[in-house]
C-alpha cells in the first residue's frame, strides 16, 4: 500500500493518515451530530438529552413526518421525477451536442462554444424573471403547457417546467464535458468504423458511446444529485405543494413565525440524503475510474 | 481491383494537402505512398478510403467513379498506425464487426474469423480485449479485421511505425507474404524508404501534396528523378557535392577545388557547359582505392558490417562504406574511387536529374 501511495515507509503513511483524519474530525462530527438529532428530543454536544437536560431523551417523534405527514412521499416522488428527467434530458443532449461539437466542423462552432462557457459561467439566479415569463408564456400552449401526465408539462408549475429549466442550465457543462471525453477519442476509431461499415450515427452509438461510459455515468450521476437537492428552481416556479419538490419541503419547515424544530429539519435533510448515499455506493465504482485516467486501456 | 486516382486535389482552405494527383494501381498490385510527415501521402489514403471527399478529381475503382460513395459502401479494409481496435469489444467481436455490418451468416462469420485468426496467430486471443495485447498482437488483430471483410482494396497507414524494430521486419515480410497470397490489391503508407524499397511492387513519392514519382523500386534507387527523391531512397543517404562539368581533351571532368573526377561521355554530356550542377553518389559506390580523389578520413561511424567514413575533400565531405578492417583512423589520407555508372547529376535550380527524365 506504501508503495502505491508513492510515499517512502509505514510511518509517513501513517502520519498522513492521522493528519488527514484530524482535518475530517468537524465534517464527521457534523454528520454524526445530525444522526443523533433526528432520534432526539435535544441534544448537548452529541450527547442526547431529554426535556430537564438528563442525558437519554430518544424518540422517533422526529421521523413522525414519514408516517404522519403523506406529502413527504409526494414530494419524494416529484424530486425522483426531477432528478430522472433531468439526468435523461441532460445526458442525452449534452452526449449529441458534444459530439457535434467535437467531430463536426460547421459555421459558429468555435462562437457556440464560446458561448455555451459565458452561459455556464452567468448565475441562474439573474435570470428567474426572465424564465417566469417563458414558462407563462409555454404554459398557454396546449397540452404541452400543462396537459402532460406525471410531469405536468413545461409550463409554469409544473415538474416539467422546471426540469426544462433546470437541463437548459446544466447543459453548458454537460455539453463541455461530453467533448472534453469525445475529444480523447482517437479519430483513427471513428474512421476504421467508417470504413468498417457503419453509417455516422451508429459509429456514435457503437462505437464511440461505449468508450466514454465513464463519463457518461459522471454526468449522469451529477445531474441526478444536483436536480434531487436543487432547491431554487422548483422553489422559484412550482408554487403548489403538491407539485413541490423536497428541498422546498425542507425550507417550508423553518417557518418564519413558528419555532423550527432543528431535530425534524435534520431527519428531513437525512431522509433526503438516503438515496444520495446509496447512489453514490453503486456508482463510485464509475467515479473512480475517471480520476483513475478514464477510457485508456479498455474498459 | 483497379484503382485509379484523376488529377485528384484536395485543398483545406488555400492549402493544398494533395495536389493534383494522377496515378494508377493495378488489379493485385502493391503500391507504396512514401513521402516525409506532412506530404499529403495520409490524406491521399483517406481520399481512397472515402473519408475525405476530393475538392476536384476523380478515383475510380476500376472503371466506377468513387466520389460520391460513401466508405461503407466501398469494400476496404484499412490498417492504422494507431491500430485504432474497437477496445471495449474482444478480440473475436473486433474481428467480426465489419462482416455484422454486412449482414454476414454467423457460421460464415465463424469459420472467416478463426481462418484469419489461425493464419496470424491470434485465435489463442480471441476472447481478450486489445487493452490486454501487446503492440505486435494488436497490429495483427488490425490487420485481420481488415481482412475478414474480404475487401477489394486493403490500406495501410504506417501501420508499423509503433512496433519494436524486430517485430517490424518480421510484420513486413508477413504483410507482404499475405498480400501476395490473397492477391488483394493494396497502398500502403509510410515515411520509412526501408519499408516502401522491401514491400512495394511500385512506389509513389509525394512532396509537399505532389507526386514526385512513380515507379519501381530498383528504377527509383537507380534513377532517381529529382534531387529529393535521391536524398530521400537509400541509406546512409546519397553524398551530393556540388561541381562543374568541363570537356577536356575530349574527356568530361566533374570539378571543383580539390576535386576532379572523369565522367561517362553520355553522363557528362549532359551537365556540360550548365555552370553549377549538383553531383549525387550513393555511399555503398565510392571505395577506398590505391588511387583518384585525395581526402582524409574526418569522421568513423561503424555500422557493424561497413563503417561509414566521413571523408574530407578540399572543403566539402563525402561518405564513404569502408571495410572495417582497413582500421581507418582520424586523419589518415584516402583516396577514393567513384563508381563512374554510378554518378548521378541535377540540374541546381529545377532539383530534376539531368540523366533521367
Amino acid at each position: 500500500m506504501d508503495d502505491r501511495l508513492g510515499i517512502g515507509s509505514r510511518w509517513q503513511a501513517l502520519i498522513l493518515l492521522v493528519a488527514l483524519g484530524v482535518l475530517t474530525i468537524p465534517i464527521v462530527i457534523g454528520y454524526l451530530w445530525i444522526v443523533i438529532s433526528t432520534f432526539s428530543q435535544r441534544t448537548y454536544g452529541l450527547v442526547p438529552v431529554d426535556a430537564s437536560g438528563q442525558p437519554g431523551g430518544l424518540t422517533l417523534r422526529n421521523w413522525s413526518f414519514l408516517w404522519t405527514d403523506p406529502n413527504i412521499w409526494r414530494v419524494s416522488l416529484n424530486s425522483l421525477i426531477l432528478a430522472l428527467g433531468l439526468t435523461v434530458g441532460v445526458v442525452l443532449v449534452s452526449s449529441l451536442a458534444g459530439y457535434a461539437l467535437s467531430r463536426i466542423s460547421f459555421p459558429g462552432r468555435r462562437i457556440f462554444l464560446g458561448t455555451t462557457l459565458v452561459l455556464h459561467a452567468f448565475p441562474s439566479i439573474t435570470l428567474l424573471i426572465a424564465i417566469f415569463f417563458v414558462l407563462r408564456w409555454i404554459s398557454g400552449i396546449p397540452v404541452l403547457g400543462r396537459g402532460i401526465p406525471l410531469i405536468g408539462g413545461f409550463g409554469y408549475n409544473t415538474l416539467g417546467g422546471v426540469i426544462l429549466v433546470m437541463v437548459a442550465l446544466q447543459l453548458p457543462l454537460g455539453i463541455w464535458l461530453m467533448k472534453g471525453f469525445f475529444d480523447q477519442i482517437s479519430w483513427d476509431i471513428e474512421r476504421a468504423a467508417l470504413i468498417d461499415g457503419c453509417s455516422r450515427l451508429r459509429t456514435w452509438w457503437q462505437i464511440i458511446l461505449p468508450q466514454i461510459r465513464p463519463g457518461i455515468a459522471a454526468l449522469s450521476i451529477f445531474s441526478f444529485i444536483s436536480g434531487w437537492n436543487e432547491f431554487l428552481i422548483p422553489y422559484t416556479y412550482i408554487t403548489d405543494s403538491q407539485n413541490s419538490t423536497i428541498a422546498a419541503y425542507l425550507n417550508s419547515l423553518l417557518g418564519d413565525t413558528a419555532p423550527v424544530n432543528y431535530s425534524q429539519v435534520a431527519a428531513v435533510g437525512l431522509f433526503q440524503l438516503i438515496p444520495v448515499i446509496l447512489f453514490f455506493i453503486f456508482t463510485q465504482e464509475y467515479l473512480l475510474s475517471i480520476f483513475a485516467g478514464g477510457t485508456k486501456g479498455g474498459t | 481491383m483497379k484503382v485509379r486516382l484523376e488529377n485528384l486535389t484536395k485543398r483545406w482552405g488555400s492549402i493544398y494537402a494533395v495536389h493534383d494527383i494522377n496515378l494508377a494501381v493495378d488489379d493485385g498490385e502493391f503500391v507504396a505512398f512514401l513521402g516525409p510527415s506532412g506530404c499529403g501521402k495520409t490524406t491521399t489514403l483517406l481520399l481512397i478510403a472515402g473519408i475525405y471527399k476530393p475538392t476536384t478529381g476523380r478515383i475510380l475503382f476500376d472503371e466506377r467513379v468513387m466520389n460520391q460513395v460513401p466508405p461503407k459502401n466501398r469494400n476496404v479494409g484499412m490498417v492504422f498506425q494507431s491500430y485504432a481496435l474497437y477496445p471495449h469489444m474482444t478480440v473475436y467481436e473486433n474481428l467480426v464487426f465489419p462482416m455484422k455490418l454486412k449482414r454476414v451468416s454467423t457460421t460464415e462469420m465463424k469459420e472467416r474469423a478463426q481462418r484469419v485468426a489461425d493464419m496470424l496467430g491470434i485465435a489463442h486471443l480471441l476472447e481478450r480485449r486489445p487493452g490486454q495485447l501487446s503492440g505486435g498482437q494488436q497490429q495483427r488483430v488490425a490487420l485481420g479485421r481488415a481482412l475478414t471483410k474480404q475487401p477489394d482494396l486493403l490500406l495501410f497507414d504506417e501501420p508499423l511505425s509503433n512496433l519494436d524494430a524486430r517485430l517490424r521486419l518480421s510484420m513486413r515480410a508477413e504483410i507482404k507474404r499475405l498480400q501476395i497470397e490473397m492477391g488483394i490489391t493494396a497502398i500502403y503508407v509510410t515515411h520509412d524508404q526501408v519499408e516502401a524499397m522491401t514491400m512495394a511492387d511500385r512506389i509513389a513519392v509525394m512532396k509537399d501534396g505532389m507526386l514526385q514519382a512513380y515507379c519501381s523500386p530498383d528504377e527509383l534507387y537507380e534513377r532517381p528523378p529529382t534531387l529529393f527523391i535521391a536524398g530521400f531512397v537509400g541509406n546512409p543517404p546519397m553524398n551530393f557535392i556540388e561541381v562543374e562539368v568541363v570537356q577536356r581533351d575530349g574527356i568530361y571532368h566533374a570539378q571543383r577545388p580539390g576535386f576532379d573526377l572523369p565522367l561517362l561521355p553520355e553522363r557528362g554530356a549532359q551537365a556540360a557547359g550548365r555552370g553549377r550542377v549538383i553531383l549525387g553518389i550513393r555511399p555503398e559506390d565510392v571505395a577506398i582505392a590505391d588511387e583518384g580523389i585525395a581526402g582524409e578520413v574526418y569522421v568513423v561511424e561503424p555500422l557493424g558490417r561497413d563503417d561509414l567514413i566521413d571523408v574530407r575533400i578540399g572543403d566539402t565531405h563525402v561518405h564513404v562504406l569502408a571495410d572495417p578492417t582497413l582500421n581507418l583512423r582520424l586523419g589518415d589520407p584516402v583516396t577514393l574511387r567513384f563508381n563512374p555508372k554510378k554518378i548521378q547529376l541535377f540540374d541546381p535550380e529545377t532539383e530534376r536529374s539531368l540523366l533521367w527524365t
